[in-house]
């Protein structure tokens, strides 16, 4: 049993999502950043790697929040912390989508929209992966 | 506990709820047809709108014509015609291909490439010329031979004196010719290269000058709206002027979009284009054109449309290229992807007898389908004048389903509309009924 005499510990991410939700996060900020460089270049190359960094967050998210689906069978998920994990994942995956979609718009009718959804696409994963990642207890990650 | 999850399922709602709006208000036929055409304000829902053409054989029917004409098809299994030519002797030469390969950039092109392909012949493109000949001109072209073969997406077709000009999609060639060949004697010689680099829009159309000095070539751009970047545009949207005799070239006006056909009209020697324009800005703007072409005329391309309209995806923007910006002749509709342009000749007889025929081939990015037909815009005193007519139609049936899809057109001056049509691999000819 996972229980210490004071506290409950909460269960960490298997490793494999820990990587998975920071890739999730990296995507999102390179779609970030190459939004702002066609922001300010006018250079189109940057909106087609956005398009592409932003299908690939949705890719790796994706398997995310099914494994974090997942993770709902054990009884001691179903609380607070962990639903709020899954519900910011949930919702960053969603509105990535709709950036994705924004995205399919060609040349400068992606901006400003796209640019703006790139960033809280990466501050809703951002939220996430923290929740996920963090176990509340620092300096002691077991 | 339950908070969060509650939260989880009104923002989804929420989302989704974005994801079903502002899809498409605007489902009436092109309001947009003619010299003045009204144009719509601009709008792009999350999801570009899409209805593909579903593919479906002839049978027994055919396609529909005025009353008092008759409509045969001439040649079957063609491999993707495109543009055709009518000879001096009545025989008809077709080209056949299917260019283009522009590299996928985005996930947009790797899906969008697929679902338009479904409304596709899926037929590989023959890279020949076929001639058809109808020896007794009982209107059965009894004979049937490949011109020439192994070229590479011919198109554009134009003859002059004894030498036949082929607008491959990378060059523009040329055949010695003599009449009642049937077949090339040699190789091809090349006249001059063209833009291929990408290749987008990969169709070089084709017409020569009225006193043979010259040909024109219809160039389209790289891209919808520069999404692949201006520096793929160079030489691009624009007609290309071709000295018969050196090769040497320079641009006869710019800013047309996709020139996709091009003749002369008979008289004036003036030079028309059908252009097909932008996608994505709204079902019903901005419209398809017919123009007569101006020679150093600007036409909008990529920064505005039908003259000072500013698209608003270009950037950088250019704001004396949109004041210089004309306005074309006559709008065929949105989306109706106009492929095919030719003078009518008196023998069609009729009202039919002074303007052109425009081969559309049919829309894709529009929910409520437009083209998919050949209409005649009649002419008076050398200038578009009435509303366009249906002169063939009934490709998409009323079942829903796209049995052909109209492109190149050109009128045999015996009194005939020859019109190719890609899906059914079929060469159509309408003639007055006997």
């Amino acid at each position: 049993m996972e229980t210490t005499a004071d506290r409950p510990r909460r269960r960490p991410l298997h490793p494999v999502n820990a990587f998975l939700v920071s890739a999730t996060v990296t995507l999102f900020l390179g779609a970030l950043l190459s939004d702002m460089a066609y922001f300010v270049s006018y250079q189109v190359q940057w909106t087609n790697f956005a398009s592409w960094l932003i299908a690939a967050g949705l890719l790796f998210g994706g398997v995310v929040l099914v494994s974090a689906a997942a993770g709902l069978r054990h009884a001691d998920r179903r609380e607070g912390r962990y639903l709020l994990y899954g519900f910011f994942l949930l919702v960053a995956w969603a509105v990535g989508f709709i950036n994705a979609l924004i995205h399919a718009k060609d040349a400068w009718a992606v901006v400003p929209e796209g640019l703006i959804l790139s960033a809280i696409v990466f501050s809703l994963a951002g939220v996430a992966a923290w929740l996920g990642l963090f176990n509340g207890r620092r300096g002691d990650v077991s | 506990m339950k908070r969060p999850a509650l939260w989880a399922v009104a923002g989804l709602a929420g989302l989704l709820a974005a994801c079903s709006n502002d899809a498409n208000l605007s489902q009436e036929g092109p309001a947009s047809v003619g010299p003045e055409p009204v144009l719509p304000e601009q709008q792009r829902g999350l999801l570009p709108s899409m209805n593909i053409a579903s593919p479906a054989q002839w049978g027994e029917q055919r396609p529909t014509v005025p009353r008092g004409y008759v409509i045969a098809a001439i040649a079957t299994d063609l491999r993707i015609p495109r543009q055709s030519l009518v000879l001096p002797n009545g025989d008809i030469l077709v080209a056949e291909g299917k260019g283009g390969g522009a590299p996928k950039l985005t996930p947009k092109d790797v899906i969008a490439g697929y679902i338009k392909a479904q409304g596709n012949s899926t037929v590989k493109g023959g890279d020949r010329l076929t001639l058809l000949r109808d020896g007794n001109n009982d209107g059965i072209y009894e004979n049937r031979s490949v011109f020439a073969e192994n070229l590479n997406a011919p198109y554009g077709l134009a003859l002059i004196g004894n030498q036949l000009y082929v607008a491959n999609q990378d060059a523009l060639v040329r055949f010695d010719y003599t009449e009642g060949q049937t077949r090339a004697i040699a190789a091809p010689v090349k006249v001059t290269d063209l833009p291929s680099q990408i290749n987008h829009h990969w169709t070089k159309a084709l017409t020569a000058s009225a006193d043979g000095r010259f040909l024109y070539v219809g160039i389209g751009s790289n891209s919808n709206i520069t999404e692949r970047g201006m520096i793929a545009e160079v030489d691009r949207a624009m007609v290309w002027q071709v000295d018969v005799q050196t090769g040497a070239h320079k641009p006869y006006a710019t800013g047309l979009r996709n020139p996709t056909a091009l003749a002369v009209q008979p008289g004036t020697g003036q030079l028309w284009a059908v252009v097909n324009e932008r996608d994505e800005l709204g079902p019903d703007v901005p419209p398809d054109y017919l123009t007569s072409v101006r020679e150093g005329g600007f036409y909008g391309w990529p920064y505005s449309y039908w003259g000072q309209n500013v698209d608003p995806r270009v950037r950088p923007q250019d704001p004396q290229k949109v004041a210089a910006a004309i306005a074309p002749d006559y709008a065929l509709g949105s989306h109706v992807a106009a492929l095919g342009v030719a003078f009518s000749t008196p023998a069609m007889g009729g009202e039919f007898a002074d303007g052109v025929f425009v081969g559309q081939r049919g829309s894709w990015n529009r929910d409520k389908p437009v083209g998919y037909k050949v209409v005649f815009v009649p002419f008076r005193d050398g200038r578009p004048a009435g509303a366009a007519v249906d002169f063939v139609s009934g490709f998409r049936g009323t079942d829903g389903k796209t049995r052909g899809r109209p492109v190149g057109v050109s009128v045999d001056p015996r009194g005939a509309l020859i019109v190719a049509d890609d899906l059914s691999n079929t060469l159509w000819r309408v003639t007055p009924a006997p």
